[in-house]
């Protein structure tokens, strides 16, 4: 028999929160065409979910060979700085003087390169020097926002393009581009995992890397490999964030959004322990988890509130997802 | 062999990544400390100072014009400036405090980044006689602990901008406000200012507050959110700082409103963006909160060391610009 997708619960919590939506806030399901794009509540969802389901991408893979990665925040900060200040400062950046003029191309590259170094880096810590992933993350996760604060001189970068803001402000056949650019990445990710070998020798690792090993994956390319990817999504999840509000806030920008992502990933049924992961499921967490935002948005729930009741809803996704509290809740047979 | 090659690769690059990220707090002292230890400068006919001031950290735009403005001032006046940045960390702070006392300082100036925590090292200054100036955030500590407080009065500035609504928006008013980080001063005064104008008359009402953090992406997601609900016919938008309006005014834009005209924005910092904001008429009106601190705190700072009685609290008079006077105002913005 084959067992029920580890992410049902997910799901179920979703469909929840879209049902009691359903009834209680008027207008929720409302969607309008507004300048030939849509326009409404889950519009809103699918569009403000782009960097939390970019990073989570990533961390599924990271998370499925046992690792974690801290930095994505950091990196996010990273890459939005440098997309801003080419932008802002095409003379005089401290980014070695280079000067993309505003070829949007050459720009959003920059900011999946700088993602790209980022991964790499972490990737050499966690597979050549053998330090701990969660040790060789936080690294960056610290450093990376103060490098984020020298690209842009501890200032917000504001800038004027509505080129580059088009990624996450434009819409392309009704949807807003962030949508069509999780889209992508979790498309290219998903054809990388499944179609390939590639998702088995991760979970084969995540399981048990001394038989990965053993049966001759190569297991540090492998990490490098993961890695890197996290850090180009977080490097992409960076540009949404400061292409939707038009400037790169180091301070802020991509702030504990690790966590979001590990959470998200967690709830999508993927063990942090490592083994089998669910790039739906995740996906499916991640939407859980802004919906739950933007619901408790649109309501206009006390500010005091939204954490309780978002902590509440992921406590119980949690909860049902754990065999042995299902067990517990199970009357207990008795003797004949 | 590779493996030790490689571990090395990764130990180079860690510690240059680490020299990266510490250089703005190694630089800024230095900086600092150059203007008054050779060249001589004697204008003043006040004794040189040495002055600790350990900032909170360069969080935003208004943060650096402050601190830019104690550091010129304190370079004008010929005092030793040691300037620390807490990068948004009481204990750094607390660390910048001790470190000023082992030195001996003549005066020790902060900006407490939290209201409480201060005894403690506050004791100890004042056990080591040096006394100490609070700025910009109202300390919760013990009067004797402190000379003077100089800042920006939060809760007048939510009195003016209510007052400023009541003049220029009539009629019955539907109010979003977006508020600042729960629990920090500015939030809650600003918050307590406004409604302790609007309460007496009913025809304004808030009818949905949340919290925008201070920030421009979150300002913006819950303006977002405001005008899909059940509140989307609000007139007016009270936001607890610049940025957040910021955040706000793309949202309306975005959902096919006119910002400054379907929807009132009114918002207090008085930050440059905000003055091109109201130039272009996508803002309404922004409350000065005065950054330019500088002048204000080394005035006190001098009082202190000589012994001259001062007020607890010194205030920055703080403005209010609009439509209509921000375009003539803009060109002279420091900030």
């Amino acid at each position: 028999m084959k067992s029920m997708p580890s992410w049902i619960y997910a799901l179920g919590a979703l469909i929840f929160v879209l049902l009691f939506n359903a009834f209680a806030t008027p207008g929720f399901f409302e969607i309008n065409v507004l300048d030939g794009r849509l326009f409404g509540s889950v519009i809103d969802i699918l569009n403000r979910v782009a960097p939390v389901a970019l990073l989570s991408l990533g961390m599924t893979l990271v998370i499925a060979t046992r690792g974690v990665d801290l930095s994505v925040g950091a990196v996010m900060a990273m890459s939005g700085a440098v997309a801003a200040s080419l932008i802002a400062r095409p003379e005089g950046n401290i980014l070695l003087g280079l000067n993309f003029g505003d070829s949007v191309f050459l720009i959003v590259l920059a900011g999946l390169v700088t993602g790209l170094l980022c991964g790499l880096f972490n990737g050499l810590l966690v597979s050549r020097a053998r330090i701990q992933p969660i040790v060789a993350t936080l690294l960056l996760m610290v450093a990376g926002r103060g490098v984020a604060q020298l690209i842009s001189d501890g200032q917000i970068i504001t800038f004027s393009a509505p080129a580059f803001a088009s990624i996450a402000r434009g819409a392309t056949l009704g949807m807003p581009n962030p949508f069509w650019i999780v889209v992508l990445f979790a498309a290219v990710i998903l054809v990388l995992t499944r179609w390939t070998a590639l998702g088995l020798f991760i979970e084969s690792l995540g399981s048990n890397p001394i038989a990965a090993r053993n049966v001759g994956i190569n297991t540090g390319a492998l990490l490098l490999f993961v890695y890197s990817v996290t850090g180009v999504c977080a490097g992409m999840a960076g540009m949404i964030a400061a292409a939707d509000i038009q400037g790169a806030d180091a301070n802020n920008a991509g702030l504990y959004l690790e966590l979001d992502a590990i959470l998200a990933v967690s709830v999508g049924g993927t063990l942090l322990s490592g083994g089998r992961f669910s790039l739906v499921g995740t996906l499916i967490g991640a939407i859980l988890m802004q919906t739950l935002t933007t619901t408790i948005l649109t309501r206009g729930v006390a500010p005091e509130l939204t954490l309780v009741v978002k902590a509440l809803v992921v406590l119980a996704v949690c909860l049902l997802q754990s065999p042995t509290f299902l067990h517990m809740l199970r009357p207990k047979k008795v003797a004949a | 062999m590779t493996r030790r090659c490689f571990a090395a690769i990764a130990a180079t690059l860690t510690t240059a990544l680490l020299f990266v990220g510490c250089t703005p707090t190694n630089e800024a002292p230095t900086a600092s400390l150059e203007p008054t230890s050779n060249t001589a400068t004697p204008a003043e006919p006040t004794k040189k100072l040495v002055i600790g001031f350990s900032q909170i950290g360069a969080e935003s735009g208004w943060r650096t014009a402050n601190t830019k403005s104690i550091q010129d001032e304190a370079k004008k006046r010929g005092h030793d400036l040691k300037f620390s940045d807490a990068q948004g960390d009481q204990e750094n702070q607390i660390k910048a405090i001790r470190s000023f006392i082992a030195q001996g300082v003549d005066v020790i100036a902060f900006a407490p980044v939290v209201e409480t925590g201060w005894g403690p090292v506050l004791k100890e200054a004042k056990a080591a006689g040096i006394p100490v100036i609070c700025s910009d955030r109202s300390p919760t500590f013990a009067d004797d602990l402190f000379v003077t407080f100089i800042g920006s009065d939060f809760v007048k500035e939510g009195e003016m901008a209510a007052e400023w609504m009541l003049k220029n928006v009539k009629g019955p008013v539907k109010i979003a406000e977006l508020t600042g980080t729960p629990g920090s001063a500015p939030a809650n005064d600003r918050a307590a200012g406004f409604r302790a104008i609007i309460k007496d008359n009913p025809d304004y009402s808030i009818v949905f507050s949340q919290t925008g953090e201070f920030e421009r992406a979150k300002g913006k997601a819950v303006a977002e959110a405001l005008l899909k609900g059940e509140f989307k016919d609000v007139n007016v938008i009270f936001a607890h700082n610049d940025d957040m309006a910021l955040g706000a005014i793309q949202a309306i834009e975005e959902a096919g409103k006119v910002p400054g005209k379907d929807i009132i924005i009114i918002s207090i910092d008085g930050v440059h963006d905000a003055f091109v904001a109201m130039s272009e008429g996508k803002l309404n009106c922004s409350v000065e909160c005065n950054p330019l601190l500088g002048p204000l705190i080394m005035d006190a700072c001098e009082k202190a060391v000589a012994g001259i009685e001062q007020p607890r609290r010194i205030l920055m008079e703080d403005q209010v610009y609009d439509t209509t006077n921000a375009a003539a105002a803009l060109p002279d913005r420091k900030y």
